[in-house]
């Protein structure tokens, strides 16, 4: 499974790296919306650091849908399916690679979206730093329920539709214990409830996925 | 039966296929061989009815086993566009457990080695299917099921083909073709299965 994972993790990535769709599309689009949302709040309150984890949570949010239907997209075409499929690689594997490449693309961005917070959002750089085993978890739980929902979804009509739809709930107290842990670096609140949910809400996800990224596979 | 959205692909087809041989399905555009070209491979489920492939029963068998036996070569295309062809073959013998050495061979096989280090999505048709081949090659299955292999591929390209499947089938595996020209089809195996509206109406047998 291990070994499943990181050939299928190492693909992902040499695909994203060679197409360069997270540099030129989806980084751009994250700080652009990050800036735009800062705008939209006005001057009054963009440099208020109480909005930044609230901002980067939804865009990291609007980024990782975009990067789930990427991935899923790069298995999806009919006849690469079909092949694939025929080499009889373990699905507990195949998810884990897919989530860990998409975690490490959330993670990648979110280094992006967090200096432009602490540029544009004016959210103090030490909390930030603070907050950043937070974000990577919290990051890395949204890959894993991501690549679960986004295997549900695939192939269906209307599944950019439906991805967001789906996930909103799977997502919501992802972004809420994320939300609240990185407002607790900010401004020295208790930290470890918000991790714990997140750990295990990892945990969860990961497990859920192994055991079941077959059935929706075949499905 | 195959049913795809309430739909029937094939319907009442009753066929046995010889192991070691090659065989050609034929008949016009929609006339199930693709479908029965995914039901062999287990890529899609036996809705009623028996069947079964390379000792795998298509209705309670274990459909990943037997996809492990089958090499698919579908008419679409069948790899990652975004890696090369060394990167597709590599990630193949890897999930296969094959030598990585082995790569160096079979796309000299193909005539592809001028083109290895090429990005897949940079390739002519007639090269995806040779980087087809070549990925089948390296992993020698026992069933070869291939839709439509020769559309896109001029002369040159189709001889090769045939002498290529001809040392398959020499070798013991079994080849299962599709093809929509039934002069082709003739040309290219004794056995042509003709199908039409999802039922087999010659060559059963």
């Amino acid at each position: 499974m291990i070994r499943t994972a990181l050939l299928v993790c190492a693909k992902d990535l040499r695909i994203e790296a060679r197409s360069r769709v997270l540099l030129w599309q989806v980084v751009p689009f994250g700080v652009m919306a990050l800036l735009l949302s800062g705008l939209a709040l006005g001057p009054a309150h963009a440099g208020s650091s109480s909005a930044g984890p609230g901002l980067f949570y939804l865009v990291s949010l609007f980024v990782a849908l975009l990067m789930i239907n990427r991935s899923q997209g790069i298995e999806s075409t009919p006849g690469t399916k079909a092949s694939v499929a025929t080499l009889g690689l373990d699905p507990a594997g195949v998810f884990l690679g897919k989530s860990l490449a998409l975690a490490v693309e959330l993670w990648i961005t979110g280094v992006v979206l967090l200096a432009g917070a602490v540029l544009v959002l004016h959210t103090a750089l030490h909390g930030a730093v603070l907050a950043l085993p937070s974000i990577g978890v919290t990051l890395a739980a949204i890959a894993a329920a991501g690549t679960l929902y986004g295997a549900l979804t695939t192939g269906g009509e209307g599944a950019a539709t439906l991805l967001p739809v789906l996930t909103l709930p799977a997502f919501a107290p992802l972004l809420i214990a994320g939300e609240r842990s990185f407002s607790a670096a900010l401004h020295g609140g208790t930290l470890w409830e918000w991790w714990v949910i997140l750990v295990v809400a990892l945990v969860a996800y990961l497990a859920v996925g192994i055991l079941l990224y077959g059935v929706l596979e075949e499905s | 039966m195959v049913l795809k959205n309430g739909f029937p692909l094939l319907s009442g087809v009753d066929l046995d296929i010889e192991g070691g041989s090659l065989s050609v399905v034929t008949g016009a555009n929609g006339a199930g061989k693709t479908s029965l070209l995914r039901l062999l491979a287990g890529l899609v489920a036996l809705t009623s009815g028996e069947a079964s492939v390379a000792g795998v029963d298509l209705r309670a068998g274990d459909l990943r086993q037997l996809r492990r036996r089958v090499g698919w070569l579908g008419h679409e295309g069948s790899f990652y566009d975004d890696l090369s062809v060394r990167e597709n073959l590599v990630f193949a013998a890897r999930a296969l457990e094959r030598p990585v050495s082995d790569i160096e061979n079979v796309v000299g096989r193909v005539g592809l080695e001028h083109r290895i280090d090429t990005t897949t999505k940079q390739l002519s048709a007639g090269q995806r299917r040779r980087l087809g081949l070549a990925w089948l090659l390296l992993r020698r299955p026992q069933l070869w099921l291939l839709d439509e292999p020769y559309a896109s591929l001029d002369d040159a390209g189709r001889t090769f083909f045939d002498d290529l499947l001809a040392d398959v089938v020499a070798g013991g595996a079994t080849v299962v073709v599709s093809a929509h020209d039934p002069l082709r089809s003739a040309e290219l195996a004794p056995r042509t299965i003709l199908l039409a509206g999802g039922r087999v109406v010659g060559g059963a047998r």
